[in-house]
């Protein structure tokens, strides 16, 4: 089965002049082109010195939102473990005398499972659950990936960068 | 003598194998600096070590052997390229002789030999073998297509490669190595008396060794891997080492052959005690290889693979009638230009 496409079909198909045909010359254009590219600057990042500071858009590890007093936004509504694709959250709600009513005792969220989608965020009513900027995660065992409230806890001013983002493209 | 031979052998081996191990480090450098990357840095100062690291992680892979292999061709294969990519560099003169105390060395291997040109000519077609046999024995379709195509691409460019060869042996009236170096040592040298030669020759050592834009045989985005798809470890090392051990084979004969081997024009003619002007003559052979090398990394990371089909063209209808026009150019030029 033959198929036209835009390089042999001859109605569409630019003729080559005399000089390109010869071809010597084109592949000399060819390695001049990559000698410039040889003292071009490079892109290179050296890793592990040099770190990269992603964007407020950026959709690292996914933490919990805990107030300047101390006390996690979470109202324990279980949303974000509904949505998420690979079920990768787990939420058990109990009751507060706080004025919210409700806070998760338990809220894990097993980080060898989440595909860094972003639903949690996205559904959550309270912004109780944002993605940080964290993108360095490695574990030795399956059981150092379930990551508790002791690890998913992060004071506000940290990730206020991503809320002002969130308020801005949210409206 | 043989003692003299021995010593020869020795430090030739051990100078080309660390050259081809830094051949593979400069490649990737080359490469990585051509799409604005910096390469390997991280293995010793300036990643100078990596080629340690390469050879220590290719020991110890596993060597895996398909069931549906020929076992003794199968091994003998990578043994047989990587033998005649060495052999060829015994013939070779790196440099003119040393004088040591009363004795004179030449600085060849095999210094006795006066039809240089065809010993080399004549390895180079065995070249073909091991890839050809590695190709049938790895039991593999792949493997085979590989091996088919490189026995195909070398018999069509090895009389290319031959013609261009020619030219040079007709304006030198020599075959062997040393004459035609001393025939180059006016300043004239072959690349500017026979330009369609050295055109000829150049474009055919990429065909002969296997580079981009001829590297059909290995043409990773059809055939996986080509005639090594199916070896590891060392074995595999064996077809890694004999590929850059040919492109300094190659280099080494260009050099002798078109750019005038150890002679620098000019040097003679500083007045310099013969050891020094030996040492210079080696030390601008090892840069003129040095250079070319550069050239076959550049090309093959500038010009994308040869279609089948062009590649046989090429081969064909453009190279081998310009190669017959440039045998006639040439006995021209001996004829009534050199006079
Ligand atoms: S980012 Fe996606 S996968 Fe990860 S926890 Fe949130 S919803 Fe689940
Ligand atoms: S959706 Fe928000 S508030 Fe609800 S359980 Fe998840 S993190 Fe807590």
């Amino acid at each position: 089965m033959a198929y036209t496409t835009k390089y042999n079909n001859p109605a569409v198909q630019r003729k080559l002049t005399l000089w390109e045909k010869l071809y010597l010359p084109e592949i000399v254009r060819g390695l001049l082109t990559t000698f410039k590219h040889l003292f071009r600057p490079k892109f290179t990042r050296q890793y592990p010195e040099e770190r990269w500071d992603p964007p407020a858009s950026f959709r690292g590890r996914p933490v919990l939102v805990q107030e300047e007093n101390g006390v996690e936004r979470c109202v324990a509504c279980g949303l974000c473990s509904r949505v998420c694709p690979p079920l990768a959250i787990e939420v058990r709600a109990s009751e507060t005398e706080l004025l919210k009513e409700r806070y998760p005792v338990v809220f894990e969220i097993n980080m060898l499972r989440c595909i860094f989608c972003g639903y949690c965020e996205e559904v959550c009513p309270e912004e109780a659950i944002v993605m940080s900027k964290e993108y360095e995660l490695s574990f030795r065992d399956p059981s150092e990936g379930i990551f508790g409230k002791d690890k998913l806890l992060v004071p506000k001013a940290q990730v206020q960068d991503r809320l002002d983002y969130l308020a801005k493209m949210r409206n | 003598m043989v003692i003299e031979a021995l010593i020869k052998i020795a430090i030739i081996l051990f100078v080309v194998l660390t050259a081809v191990s830094y051949t593979v480090l400069l490649e990737r450098w080359i490469s990585a600096w051509v799409q604005d990357r910096i390469g390997p840095n991280r293995v010793g100062p300036l990643g100078l070590l990596q080629p340690l690291a390469d050879v220590l992680k290719l020991l110890l892979k596993e060597d895996i052997e398909p069931r549906q292999a020929q076992k003794w061709f199968h091994w003998v294969a990578p043994v047989i390229s990587i033998t005649v990519a060495f052999t060829v560099l015994s013939v070779v003169p790196f440099g003119n002789t040393l004088t040591l105390g009363t004795n004179t060395i030449p600085l060849t291997i095999a210094s006795g030999i006066n039809i240089g040109v065809l010993f080399i000519v004549a390895l180079a077609s065995l070249g073909v073998y091991g890839i050809t046999l590695a190709g049938w024995s790895s039991g593999s379709k792949y493997s085979l297509l590989g091996g088919l195509r490189s026995s195909a691409q070398m018999i069509s460019y090895e009389l290319t490669l031959g013609l261009g060869l020619l030219s040079v042996v007709m304006l030198s009236g020599s075959l062997d190595l040393n004459t035609i170096i001393h025939s180059q040592a006016n300043g004239l040298w072959n690349i500017v008396r026979a330009p369609i030669g050295f055109l000829l020759f150049f474009v055919s050592s990429f065909a002969e060794t296997n580079r981009l834009p001829f590297d059909l045989p290995e043409a990773e985005p059809e055939l996986v891997g080509g005639y090594h798809t199916e070896y590891s470890s060392m074995k595999f090392a064996l077809f890694f080492l004999a590929e850059y051990a040919n492109i300094i084979t190659a280099s080494a004969v260009i050099t002798v052959l078109f750019l005038g081997g150890w002679h620098l024009p000019f040097v003679s003619a500083l007045g310099l005690s013969p050891l020094v002007l030996t040492i210079v003559g080696v030390l601008a052979f090892a840069l003129k290889v040095l250079g070319l090398l550069f050239i076959f990394i550049w090309v093959r990371w500038s010009i994308p693979r040869f279609r089948y089909d062009q590649l046989m063209n090429l081969g064909w209808k453009v190279l081998l009638p310009l190669g017959i026009v440039n045998i006639v150019w040439s006995a021209f030029e001996k004829m009534y230009l050199m006079q």
